[in-house]
């Protein structure tokens, strides 16, 4: 949808096709336990139809009219700033009633093929055929591994209704977040529960990132230091067999230790793989358990060209994770300005002109710092979409706008550009950092963080317009005549 | 690629050589997959924030100022000094060809080794080659 909006606003033709029924087939079912993970905050000292406003609303999609921003906000009751499934179903709804976009709904992607430099799908509504094609079908469906007997593990998605786990002893397999999530939902019913995976738990607010089980998810771990309620475990599984009642877990710890667990039921919270069809076989490299494709810095896939993936799957095109953190790319706060970025590539692809503003160089150090200061694709795509001002002696100085950061790093055009990121290394408070691209060479200055995020310090200027000096010179932004 | 492939896959390397199943798995759990396509950076010279990578499948060049130096292929390893001492890395490491690699962040890698003694000794004994291949050179 964000990319079926964004593409619109640049006038690009192109054909919409969803197998759900209506906006928001995802979440008619899920999440689980029917609240989601991300909020949106609705007192932020910004009005819901700003820019600054998104920094603030994980789940809207980015609108770029007051009208079309931030309707989370007009959808939830107030209750919780983490929408419920069905308010995040309705402002789904409400951003394609009132943005007008034309989706064929009901229409399912059988198959694909290449003909010459053509792709066709196949779809239940007859064939479509385009030089480009974007998937978008999401990092949703169950995986399980193939360890001996677990079959017999329902999976996330398959769990009965919550009452009839009461006072059984339940052994889930996976410890990230929907582990956890299950984890969580059953802590008042369950007996016992054991959640078990080989590598130990990461928590997001040791992280500073989206890596690790999220905050909302973290009473397990309580419960197990405090109650005994809970075991965690970091053991591989090697068995699941059915027992006379319940079923038989064989597991070894990573300290080489066999342990068994003799449990009422078992839950494969094990991840969650791509439908890429027949993909694959048309030559599109997949990697991991989740069989992402692998993907450039404009979510094309690295082994198919014409072929790019939107929304959650945006995951397979990694960037730079500087210190590890990765982009916010599986979740609507990250992938909605990346399809925003895509549309202005496939835009250009097809030989359209994007507009690209002139601007003063006394404009240049305040656009960048109010950028790292309010931009919400900076703030949400962290050392992964950066904005980026280029100098040119015949064309003066260009606001390129929001552009991946590798691509930036790496393409030979913007030798003589500059782009600013928000970034963290996981345990500091986060920081803006400049590239600046000049003579061949690339220069990282790295800016003072600051406590209530303020990067319009006249520091911050002053420091940003040391590192600027080999492009701000007036020889160099000076516009020709 | 599932993790136990994966981990399969890693038994035949010398950094992970004397892992258990377990552990392996666990490394295969702790590090993430990436692809990099032909050409692409994995390191960039003078830049922060790296971490230690391991080469699947494919090769890529260690590149400085723009000048090719060496070629690592799979089994190989890179980024592990500037992992270790804090500092950006001094090449371009670049994809020759479509690369795949295990990555860990710089930040994991001290509690990574001091978890897997093991793969410290290994990866000891790399650095130490790498001493020796330069201190032949020089002389």
């Amino acid at each position: 949808m964000q990319l079926a909006y964004s593409l619109n606003r640049l006038g690009v033709d192109h054909a919409a096709l969803s197998a759900d029924d209506a906006p928001g087939g995802m979440f008619r079912k899920w999440p689980l336990f029917q609240r989601m993970l991300s909020w949106t905050k609705p007192y932020t000292g910004f009005q819901p139809g700003s820019r600054e406003f998104e920094r603030h609303d994980w789940n809207s999609l980015a609108g770029d009219e007051p009208a079309h921003r931030g309707l989370m906000a007009s959808v939830m009751d107030g209750t919780s700033y983490f929408p419920s499934r069905p308010e995040m179903q309705r402002g789904l709804e409400l951003f394609a009633e009132r943005t007008g976009l034309r989706i064929r709904y009901g229409c399912r992607w059988e198959a694909t093929r290449r003909e010459g430099d053509d792709f066709v799908l196949t779809t239940s509504d007859g064939e479509y055929r385009a030089a480009r094609v974007v998937f978008a079908v999401g990092v949703a469906e169950p995986w399980k591994p193939p360890t001996p007997g677990l079959e017999h593990a329902a999976q996330y998605g398959e769990l009965r209704p919550v009452e009839t786990y009461a006072d059984r002893r339940i052994f889930i397999i996976g410890k990230q977040n929907s582990g956890f999530e299950i984890a969580s939902g059953l802590l008042p019913l369950a007996r016992q529960i054991i959640l078990a995976s080989p590598s130990s738990t990461k928590l997001s607010v040791n992280t500073h990132s989206l890596v690790g089980v999220r905050a909302r998810y973290v009473q397990p771990f309580e419960d197990s230091v405090l109650a005994g309620g809970v075991v965690i475990l970091d053991a591989s599984i090697e068995e699941v067999k059915r027992a006379a009642e319940g079923f038989d877990v064989r597991v070894r710890t990573t300290d080489d230790k066999p342990l068994q667990f003799l449990v009422d039921d078992v839950v494969a919270a094990t991840g969650f793989t791509t439908p890429l069809r027949d993909l694959p076989e048309l030559g599109v490299t997949t990697f991991g358990q989740s069989g992402l494709p692998a993907q450039t810095h404009f979510w094309e896939s690295i082994s198919v060209r014409g072929i790019y993936f939107a929304g959650t799957i945006n995951q397979g095109s990694k960037g730079l994770m500087k210190h590890g953190i990765p982009s916010n790319s599986g979740a609507c706060q990250g992938y909605r300005y990346n399809a925003r970025v895509l549309a202005r590539h496939l835009a250009e692809k097809q030989g359209r002109s994007v507009q690209i503003p002139v601007i003063a160089a006394k404009e240049v150090i305040p656009l960048l710092l109010r950028e790292a200061t309010l931009g919400p694709e900076l703030w949400h795509q962290r050392s992964y979409l950066a904005r980026v001002i280029s100098f040119h002696p015949d064309r003066g100085i260009l606001d390129q706008g929001v552009l991946p950061l590798a691509h930036f790093l790496d393409d030979a055009q913007f030798d003589g550009a500059t782009a600013i990121t928000l970034e963290s290394n996981g345990k500091q408070d986060l920081y803006p950092v400049v590239y600046v691209r000049h003579a061949s060479k690339v220069h990282e200055t790295r800016l003072d963080d600051d406590p209530f995020l303020n990067f319009e310090t006249a520091k911050h200027r002053a420091d940003l317009a040391h590192a600027l000096d080999p492009l701000l010179s007036p020889s160099l932004s000076q516009p020709r005549t | 690629m599932a993790g136990q492939e994966l981990a399969d896959t890693i038994a035949g390397f010398a950094l992970f050589a004397d892992l258990t199943t377990p552990q392996r798995e666990q490394v295969v759990d702790v590090f993430s997959e990436q692809w990099f396509a032909d050409g692409e950076k994995i390191l960039r010279q003078g830049l922060s924030g790296s971490g230690l990578y391991v080469v699947l499948d494919g090769a890529a060049a260690i590149r400085i100022d723009g000048v090719d130096r060496a070629t690592l292929r799979a089994g190989d390893y890179f980024g592990e000094i500037s992992c270790l001492l804090g500092e950006a890395p001094t090449a371009d490491i670049v994809a020759l060809g479509a690369l795949r690699c295990l990555v860990l962040s710089s930040s994991q890698v001290e509690s990574f080794l001091k978890a897997n003694p093991n793969v410290m000794y290994r990866l000891l004994q790399g650095e130490a080659r790498k001493v020796r291949t330069t201190t032949k050179w020089l002389s």
